[in-house]
């Protein structure tokens, strides 16, 4: 509702300012751009850079509701349910002048749904994607798949011509040295091109005035500077070095909105932050229990549920700037409910003990918690504070903190008990978070699964939701996954993330729920 | 039934007890005679001590993460949290006890500093020794090597050690290890400076008379070495142990700053710095200010004591 209020004021106060003259944004968050590959990465950073330059088919506004981008309609083809037909824009030109039609479309598709192609898992349901005319697209999918637009929001269009003229049509590997000539160049539709770039330094984006858009961006000129340190961050928006922080510290927040000239927009993210653990009978690696899996028995999952206090958590570590969750998706997702979002107000220590006692553990265990320490907000500091709150029933546990660059392969490579993760949910559809965090790791499911937890019955209704048509029965059958999600306690959620871009005075934009904001959305003016 | 006195005896003529000889010494005579360096010895003891002692004297052991409370967070200096509990020096954003972490934490940081030094010291003495003694080809290697690593940072060095070293260790033992890993790699970056002086030293010894006559008379070269040279190098390497412990200090806080040292759970005085800046602009100064402020004592205060060893020991300033 306050995020309401709040796009709802600043549309009215930016409608009544028109853009004069040239603005140059200097724009610093905590991280670079991984590649300008647009089917390299899936990952938020990557995607929130690449909106600036590439477009995708549809996108999604502030309030997570999906409009049109580079195809203006999209419907089932009538007689088919499994067909998508998009109509696609007209007139729309690449940076390079080459006018964007619908083999462009298909290109991008096929290149998306690449072997090599991190974007792959979001169109696995693709059988094939023909062009009908210059801007008629077909999709052809192996069963009815009504959600389908919604995976589309972060699959970027390139230029068929292109692309091919420079050799790079395979996909660069994520995590890989691969290299080609999108990872360093670009030709897309989007309102800026890529003037230079000097990767985790500063990338520049001017204008591009031929972009088919009725109202020009008030922004010319982007200067985007990552700047690791949180500190070094602010005080580079506190002396005026930069005009926007994305990534603000939850300790700054208060200071910077009380200086002059600054102004910081708050507004919930569509992110859980969850703890998952490992499942099965083989005994965890660094566990003093040796012959057997403690965290196998349900009374030791329940404990540790009852053991944290996530309001201290909410209260301090992120000083109220987030929402305590007791269910690993947010609320801007479909098949969240009030009712699974339930959680212990405070820690049930004696509860959590006896729990552990009954299962075996009067003394507890130790274990090894991963976290990493520079990719969600005070990652390290909600970890550390679980250490504690564990610690209180006899759960001895080893913190091991890494930067997110070590951390993503222990849970890539399943080489990790215990772990801290935040999961975005691109889709707004408990499917993807069902798709990669809880299905059995096989295929292109289970992506982001390493916990070992496998339920056949589980995975047969996971799989269902991919071709069901009758929302109705498939909303059912979500809330039931769920249902089995919460009692077998497959993870640990702690809460939703809450964003916090600060910004000089006078500059005008929302928080993203996918924090992506973007920076021809902005508007200047009190 | 008296007993027998001796008046052949005067105390005036009692030789000295040894205590009281090394305090007549010159060495200690340049000591009295420097406020400064009592000043430095005195705040180096203290923390010394006081890390020593931290299981006894912290009011809290913020190792145990059972102990703490999160609402006890972000406490002011000299006032009670939420839950009643007083903090001289405040409480960080866990709620741990600023004191009692400090009191910890220069206990991780002294111990990593002193096991590190003490581990160079033993790599770059007999590196020196053997190098400066049996010269030629062997002495050159050495050196070379020694001259390769003493034109990076000590710094890159350790991280470089470190890396290799998270690399090798599997990751469910990297944390048990850290400690030992941040040790090595301390010690790996700064052997260079002890074999050098170490060599320059065997080099001067190795002419004079007494080692060749040891020579002469089939004395074992190790026997030599060890027996008969080191104890005439060593008033260098004492000196350059001391102001190797500041950097080595210093090391490890830098390491732990920038988040490859010991585990934010078991904090060292860097790690702490490390947390406290986050929370510069918020407005809780203490979390940051105490732990620096130990920080640059101990490392002046030992580098102090280095310089006025140097001095005392260095016949040409006396």
């Amino acid at each position: 509702m306050r995020k309401l209020l709040i796009t709802a004021s600043v549309l009215a106060l930016g409608a009544a300012v028109m853009p004069a003259s040239a603005e140059t944004v200097r724009w610093a968050r905590a991280s670079d751009a991984l590649t300008l590959d647009p089917h390299s990465q899936n990952q938020g950073v990557t995607h929130t850079f690449a909106h600036h330059i590439y477009e995708t088919l549809v996108d999604r506004d502030v309030e997570g509701t999906l409009i049109p981008r580079l195809a203006t309609e999209w419907a089932v083809k009538e007689g088919d349910p499994t067909v998508w037909v998009f109509t696609l824009r007209q007139g729309v030109k690449f940076h390079d002048g080459a006018d964007f039609t619908a083999e462009d479309v298909v290109f991008s598709l096929d290149r998306a749904r690449s072997d090599k192609s991190n974007m792959k898992q979001l169109h696995a349901g693709v059988q094939s994607v023909t062009a009908v005319d210059d801007h008629t697209v077909e999709v052809k999918m192996s069963g009815p798949s009504p959600l389908y637009p919604n995976n589309l929001t972060n699959t970027f269009m390139m230029d068929k011509t292109w692309t091919e003229a420079n050799n790079a049509v395979e996909v660069q590997e994520a995590g890989s040295t691969d290299d080609n000539f999108a990872v360093r160049n670009t030709n897309g539709t989007g309102p800026y091109m890529l003037e230079s770039r000097d990767p985790d330094v500063r990338s520049v984006l001017k204008l591009n005035e031929e972009h088919w858009a009725e109202t020009k961006p008030a922004v010319t000129e982007i200067i985007y500077l990552p700047i690791a340190d949180n500190a070094t961050r602010v005080a580079a928006l506190l002396s005026g070095e930069v005009d926007l922080v994305q990534d603000v510290p939850v300790q700054d927040i208060e200071r910077l909105g009380s200086s002059d000239g600054i102004k910081v927009t708050t507004g919930p993210e569509n992110r859980v932050i969850y703890f998952g653990y490992r499942f099965g009978d083989e005994p965890l690696k660094s566990s003093n229990v040796t012959d057997k899996n403690p965290i196998n028995d349900p009374k030791v999952r329940e404990a540790m549920h009852l053991a944290i206090d996530r309001n201290a958590i909410q209260q301090v570590v992120m000083r109220g700037q987030s929402v305590p969750t007791g269910v690993a998706t947010p609320p801007f997702v479909n098949g969240w409910t009030p009712e699974l979002d339930t959680y212990p107000e405070k820690a049930d220590v004696e509860g959590a003990k006896a729990l552990l006692a009954e299962a075996g553990y009067p003394d507890g265990f130790t274990i090894t918690l991963d976290t990493p320490n520079n990719r969600y907000v005070n990652d390290e500091a909600i970890s550390q504070a679980v250490v504690g709150m564990l610690g209180q029933i006899g759960i001895k546990v080893t913190l091991a903190s890494r930067p997110i660059t070590q951390h993503s392969p222990l849970i890539q490579n399943s080489e990790t008990d215990f772990y801290l993760l935040g999961w975005g949910v691109p889709t707004f559809d408990s499917a993807y978070i069902f798709n990669d965090l809880i299905h059995t790791q096989a295929g292109h499911y289970g992506a982001y699964n390493p916990s070992g937890y496998t339920n056949p019955e589980l995975d047969a209704k996971i799989e269902s939701l991919e071709t069901e048509v009758d929302l109705d029965k498939r909303n059912a059958t979500i809330a039931e996954i769920w249902a089995t999600v919460q009692e077998d306690r497959v993870l640990l959620p702690i809460h939703n993330q809450v964003l916090a871009y600060a910004m000089k005075d006078g500059m005008n934009l929302d928080v993203h729920p996918e924090n992506q904001p973007r920076l021809y959305n902005v508007t200047f003016g009190e | 039934m008296s007993t027998p006195q001796n008046p052949a005896t005067p105390v005036a003529t009692k030789p000295p007890s040894r205590l009281y000889r090394m305090w007549d010494s010159d060495v200690f005579f340049s000591f009295r005679r420097s406020p400064v360096t009592i000043v430095a010895a005195t705040v180096a003891f203290v923390l010394v001590l006081a890390a020593i002692l931290a299981p006894w004297i912290a009011p809290y052991n913020p190792f145990d993460p059972a102990s703490l409370n999160l609402m006890d967070g972000f406490t002011a200096p000299n006032s009670n949290s939420m839950m009643g509990n007083y903090f001289l020096l405040g409480s960080d954003h866990q709620g741990r006890d600023v004191l009692s972490t400090i009191l910890y934490g220069s206990r991780v940081s002294l111990f990593v500093g002193v096991s590190a030094t003490l581990f160079a010291m033993a790599i770059g003495i007999s590196l020196g020794l053997t190098a400066g003694y049996v010269g030629g080809t062997t002495d050159s290697i050495i050196m070379r090597v020694a001259d390769i690593q003493l034109s990076f940072p000590a710094i890159l060095i350790a991280l470089l050690i470190f890396g290799i070293a998270r690399g090798i260790i599997p990751p469910s033992q990297q944390e048990g290890m850290a400690i030992w890993v941040l040790i090595v790699a301390i010690g790996l970056s700064n052997w260079a400076q002890f074999a050098r002086t170490v060599r320059g030293a065997t080099m001067v010894e190795r002419q004079k008379d007494y080692v060749s006559a040891a020579r002469i008379m089939g004395v074992h070269p190790l026997v030599i070495l060890i027996r008969h040279v080191l104890p005439n190098v060593m008033a260098p390497v004492l000196v350059i142990a001391t102001i190797g412990l500041a950097l080595a200090i210093i090391e490890e806080a830098t390491l732990s700053f920038l988040g490859v040292g010991v585990p934010p759970t078991q904090p060292s005085l860097g790690t702490l710095i490390r947390i406290g800046q986050q929370f510069l602009f918020s407005g809780e100064w203490w979390i940051l200010f105490f732990p620096a402020i130990t920080l640059v004592l101990l490392a002046l205060a030992v580098n102090l004591l280095g310089d006025w060893l140097r001095d005392a020991l260095n016949p040409r300033l006396r």
